[in-house]
């Protein structure tokens, strides 16, 4: 019996490793060809691990193109996604702590206006908005990829900051409020502290989407020195570039490597954080 | 104390600000403003301009339904457009929804290295939007990539398969989104997490076991779960773009042409002059789309999900 039971874990393991091999395979080999000599990446394009290792994909594809050399796009890529996601934490928090812990006439309808807009995505926006921007003279700008994270405008992260806001017990409030605490004081010395977590999880999914935004990055950037990574890299991706297939892969590893390190180290909170909005939904 | 004191007539300004209506506007602003500007007002114009002729350079016209009229009924591109995009959605979705429930069940398991397995399951999806991912498909499917490099060792018939021919490349598109089944395979793992153990002994002892337990215990409690991520899915694959705009662009023959590709394509086209007014017309009925099918969602919502 005993026996038969270990069997039975053995076979589970090899086939969920097996499975899990499968499910990252297509980027190991990007990780592993761009380490390959580029004219060997398609005729060896059925084996994994390199014969020949080289560096010289990321020398070259680092050099960019059009004078710019791949240090600009990482450092674009950088600027944007963090000032945004810092908005985005900002505004989020003061909103969700408005709808869940102050009563106001018309907070109902601010909550379904939030939760609208999660069903408002940018593609349905994008002709919309960039109409607007137009107006605004914001189009050639960051404006449109850093200001409207300002205002709280993706519903996602206010919802998941309010669900943990609702585990904080309200005894807290009630406690620094007869110790005189305002409001305000209520949510910058008491809540504030306590959304850490939730605000760490919403810092990295905010991040990894800013910075793969392409389709913002593609209406509204027009000089080649303000281009983010996901932009340069579709564009340094077409042979009229100078590019090659090593250089390419090389430059896309290298585009993944920060939401990759990010999803390791908070893979718990991530994965915690996907759970709870999810389950309330 | 103070608070109960002002809630009702506010004298100075120290009193006003902080009473609770006013800090729960104040902490509502940045919403407040965002939503107007950056949602109300452009879905505003947008409605306007959609009845409109407007190519950007010069003034818009009033044109009445034109945009409409022509889209519904003199617009093949269009009606294909949608086609496409209703075939990615109705078939992508099941399958990637399925298959997080299958890991899911798998990986619902007592073991120390379960971790590892989620967040490995988990990686394609967290990094699947990226334009990296994207460059990436479109060189494993190429006719000499690695997935027929891989086939051919068994069926040799199939190397130098044309993966972006006009059947099967879509199925590219597919196989991409099923691929990313991760944070819908997470949200049921921890659903299953919370199904009470009790049930499941109730059942050992009612004499039902292994798959009679699934479809008596598992999947009833499940189903709240199942239409959340069916849900959130289905309108996340009718709004597909950076993916699409990539990889296949449309091609071959508008088989791939996805909704959004087709309307930015309007907005911003490669020759020829910008149809604004045509594609605001074309974003309005998107939105109006996307609103029926997930009420249509929500109307089957009594009849099949279980709310204990």
């Amino acid at each position: 019996m005993a026996g038969r039971k270990v069997w039975k874990e053995v076979v589970y393991h090899i086939l969920v490793a097996l499975g899990a091999f499968v499910m990252v395979y297509p980027l190991l080999w990007m990780v592993f060809s761009s380490f390959k000599p580029t004219d060997l990446v398609l005729p060896t394009s059925d084996r994994l691990i390199p014969t020949q290792w080289t560096l010289r994909n990321y020398i070259q594809g680092w050099k960019g193109f059009m004078g710019y050399t791949f240090s600009t796009f990482f450092l674009n890529s950088f600027f944007i996604s963090i000032t945004a996601t810092f908005g985005t934490l900002l505004s989020s928090s003061f909103v969700a702590f408005a709808l869940q812990r102050t009563n106001f006439r018309l907070k109902k309808l601010l909550f379904v206006l939030v939760l609208s807009t999660m069903m408002l995505p940018a593609q349905i926006l994008m002709i919309p908005q960039f109409m607007w921007y137009r107006h605004l003279n914001w189009v050639g700008t960051y404006f449109p990829m850093i200001l409207p994270y300002f205002f709280a405008i993706q519903g996602f992260f206010v919802y998941l900051i309010m669900n943990f806001i609702g585990g904080i017990p309200r005894d807290l409030d009630e406690a620094a409020k007869i110790d005189g605490c305002s409001y305000y004081g209520i949510f910058f010395r008491v809540i504030l502290p306590l959304i850490v977590p939730a605000l760490v999880t919403s810092a990295i999914f905010s991040f990894i989407w800013r910075w793969d935004d392409y389709l913002s990055a593609l209406l509204y950037v027009d000089r080649a020195y303000m281009r983010p990574i996901s932009l340069a890299l579709q564009l340094f991706n077409d042979p009229s570039s100078g590019s090659d297939i090593g250089s390419t892969l090389a430059m896309s590893t290298l585009s993944i490597v920060p939401a990759t390190i990010i999803f390791l180290i908070f893979q718990k909170s991530l994965v915690e954080g996907i759970a709870s909005t999810g389950i309330k939904g | 104390m103070t608070t109960v004191v002002n809630r009702r007539k506010p004298r100075t300004f120290k009193s006003w600000i902080t009473q609770e209506s006013t800090a729960g506007y104040v902490f509502s602003l940045p919403f407040i403003i965002g939503f107007l500007m950056f949602m109300l007002i452009p879905m505003g114009l947008s409605l306007y301009y959609s009845f409109c002729k407007y190519d950007i350079q010069n003034d818009p016209s009033w044109i009445g339904l034109d945009n409409y009229v022509k889209i519904f009924t003199n617009d093949k591109i269009f009606s294909k457009a949608l086609g496409v995009t209703c075939y990615f959605a109705l078939v992508g979705t099941p399958l990637k929804v399925i298959f997080a429930l299958i890991v899911a069940l798998i990986l619902n398991h007592e073991t120390k290295a379960v971790g590892l397995y989620r967040a490995t399951y988990y990686l394609p999806s967290i990094i699947g939007g990226s334009v990296a991912v994207a460059i990436l498909w479109r060189r494993l499917f190429e006719s000499n990539g690695t997935i027929n490099a891989i086939i051919s060792k068994v069926f040799p018939g199939m190397a130098g398969y044309n993966w972006f021919s006009e059947g099967p490349a879509i199925w590219v598109l597919i196989i991409l989104t099923v691929w990313q089944f991760g944070s819908s395979m997470l949200i049921f793992l921890s659903a299953l997490k919370q199904i009470p153990r009790e049930l499941y002994e109730a059942a050992d002892v009612d004499g039902a076991h292994g798959i009679q337990q699934f479809f008596r215990v598992t999947l009833p409690l499940l189903t709240p779960t199942i239409f959340f991520n069916l849900v959130q899915q289905t309108i996340n694959s009718f709004l597909a773009f950076t993916q699409s705009k990539l990889i296949t662009n449309g091609a071959p023959r508008n088989s791939t042409l996805f909704y959004t590709v087709y309307q930015y394509n309007k907005a911003f086209p490669n020759q020829g002059k910008s149809q604004m007014g045509y594609a605001s017309a074309l974003a309005w009925i998107m939105l109006i789309l996307v609103s029926v099918v997930t009420i249509l969602l929500f109307k089957t919502r009594n009849k099949w999900v279980y709310d204990g």
